[in-house]
């Protein structure tokens, strides 16, 4: 059972992810930039986004360091962020914390895509906020676009 | 040093019999029997403890210090004899000069603020070293704020040890206390304190000693050991969560002014006014942690009929296995002394490209429980320039079959992520 378990944790496409993240790296012209830590742990991310006037989000990248699954997860995020709204933005953040806390109808909701890969966490409660830095910086970075207040870690 | 002279020559501990009396390790987790390796964060409670603190609830609980009643005197006794107790355990120093505190963390904060409070001022130094926990770190950081003392760092030098070379240019006449940790939490380091403490003196200033991992897995002698402050937590040494101590020397104790006000610390109350109760219960205002405190004593008499220079030869011989097997592994780096009789039973380590995150989560689906993180250390981390390392740390209920089940759970990680 804990072999499954792990195995369901450890998907070869969050090792990749791991091992070669996409949109790794910093923005000359980012217009928002947002760093998140975990205290706890020490996972560390930066996100940048560059937002044009129309909230379409034109480029995004990550760095930082932490587990395999805070990385992959901010990797696998980003991949989905290119080219789509803040709407949409925000929306992927909230489906996908759905999913962390074991929502089944967001185990199935295609627009995740490869964030599905890391349904397993929801079954390791301690980590799932490693799964959720990199959204927790997405959804403040929109805020923080759109002049609405921080909230309090 | 003595004691590790000891140590070397104790006779081996009897581990299959001590851990019967530790309920909690007969458990399975995730399917295996638990392995439990996070001792450095908090030790298991013999059913000494567990009992002595039942009874204390079932038959004497009552306030301490002022009732007339017969229940009241029985919890007053029980509670200054554990105070007693913890006394011998420390070298047989004045019960008078211990001072209950929640734990090291609090104790730490009662000397920053209470003697640092009264005594730093503008341009008077705090020596710290980069190994210390953050309790021994940040009420420093609080006082030298408030009073304008500033804060110097004795270095590590890669091996985990101290720069002892470097502290005679470190303290100077403007150092007013050095706080230093006995054994290190991250690391395993054990300091040589009774050297430190030489010259520590020579140059006027006072040493506080962390004595939170070494009351636990060194043992302790404040008679020859140097410090003028000893701060312990409870919880770590087979005692309850909630209950420490903080020794100090009877002529700076009566010297500091109180730190917290209310019941118990006062002798006369008047509208504007008060004197307080002589030390140790100046320092002790409000109702105590009467449980914690008699907890904590049975503790004490456990770890004294085992004897902890015993202890630490158990953990020293876990220590040096665990080294030897972690070494065959690829791309592994271990942390702290090579030499396993300068260490105290604690091993932090990071293998390949798996965070110590990944291993942890590894290990506890294969039952084996091991910290993983920054351990509150993170200058230590900084040294070194990891962000987290994994760290198994041990004590007497320990077993090389244990370390064997951590290796297995390595090889797992590293199937994983090689």
């Amino acid at each position: 059972m804990s072999e499954l378990k792990l195995n369901s944790l450890y998907q070869q496409l969050i090792l990749e992810h791991y091992r070669s993240p996409k949109n790794r790296g910093k923005l000359d012209d980012a217009t928002v930039s947002i760093r998140m830590r975990n205290p706890t742990c020490g996972d560390d991310i930066t996100l940048q986004l560059r937002v044009d006037d129309d909230e379409m989000i034109e480029d995004v990248r990550f760095y930082g360091e932490g587990c395999s699954i805070s990385q992959a997860s901010a990797s696998i995020m980003t991949t989905l962020l290119m080219e789509r709204s803040l709407d949409d933005a925000m929306q992927i953040a909230a489906r996908f914390t759905a999913l962390m806390h074991g929502d089944e109808h967001a185990a199935k909701d295609r627009s995740l895509r490869d964030l599905r890969a890391l349904q397993g966490v929801s079954k390791f409660p301690v980590r799932i906020k490693c799964a959720l830095l990199g959204f927790d910086a997405l959804q403040e970075a929109v805020r923080k676009t759109r002049g609405e207040p921080a909230l309090e870690a | 040093m003595t004691m590790l002279e000891t140590a070397a020559g104790a006779t081996p501990l009897d581990v299959e019999r001590l851990r019967r009396d530790f309920p909690v390790l007969d458990q399975e987790v995730n399917g295996r029997p638990l392995v439990y390796l996070d001792n450095a964060a908090t030790s298991q409670k013999p059913v000494q403890v567990i009992e002595a603190i039942e009874a204390y609830y079932r038959s004497d609980n009552a306030n301490v210090h002022r009732g007339i009643h017969e229940l009241s005197r029985r919890a007053t006794e029980l509670y200054e004899g554990a105070r007693k107790t913890v006394a011998r355990y420390l070298g047989g120093v004045d019960p008078e000069e211990v001072v209950w505190t929640r734990g090291t963390t609090e104790a730490i904060n009662l000397v920053a603020s209470s003697w640092g409070g009264a005594n730093l001022k503008e341009g008077d130094e705090i020596l710290l070293s980069v190994m210390e926990h953050h309790s021994n770190l940040v009420p420093w950081q609080l006082v030298a704020e408030r009073t304008g003392a500033r804060l110097r760092y004795l270095e590590l030098n890669d091996d985990g040890t101290l720069r002892l070379d470097d502290l005679d240019e470190l303290i100077g006449e403007r150092t007013r206390i050095v706080a230093l940790t006995q054994v290190s939490n991250s690391l395993g380091t054990i300091n040589p304190i009774s050297e430190i403490a030489r010259r520590v003196h020579d140059a006027g200033a006072l040493l506080l000693v962390d004595g939170a991992q070494g009351a636990a897995h060194h043992g302790v002698d404040l008679t020859s050991l140097g410090a003028d402050f000893y701060a312990f937590s409870g919880h770590k040494m087979c005692g309850p969560t909630g209950v420490g101590a903080l020794w100090g020397r009877r002529e700076l104790l009566e010297s500091m002014p109180p730190w917290q006000g209310g019941g118990e610390m006062i002798s006369l109350v008047e509208r504007d006014h008060s004197t307080y109760a002589p030390i140790p219960h100046k320092f002790e205002a409000g109702t105590p942690n009467i449980a914690g405190a008699v907890g904590l004593a049975a503790a004490v008499e456990y770890l004294e009929k085992i004897g902890p220079a015993a202890i630490l030869a158990h953990e020293q011989d876990l220590t040096g296995y665990a080294m030897e097997r972690l070494q065959t592994l690829p791309a592994i780096r271990v942390f702290g002394p090579e030499d396993p009789s300068m260490r105290a039973g604690v091993v932090s380590f990071v293998l390949g490209d798996a965070h110590p995150h990944d291993i942890s989560t590894i290990l506890d689906s294969e039952g084996v429980a091991i910290r993983a993180g920054h351990h509150c250390t993170q200058l230590v981390m900084k040294h070194y320039g990891v962000s987290a390392t994994a760290r198994a740390s041990f004590y007497l209920y320990n077993t090389r079959d244990e370390v064997d089940r951590l290796m297995d759970g390595l090889a797992t990680v590293h199937s994983i992520f090689a």
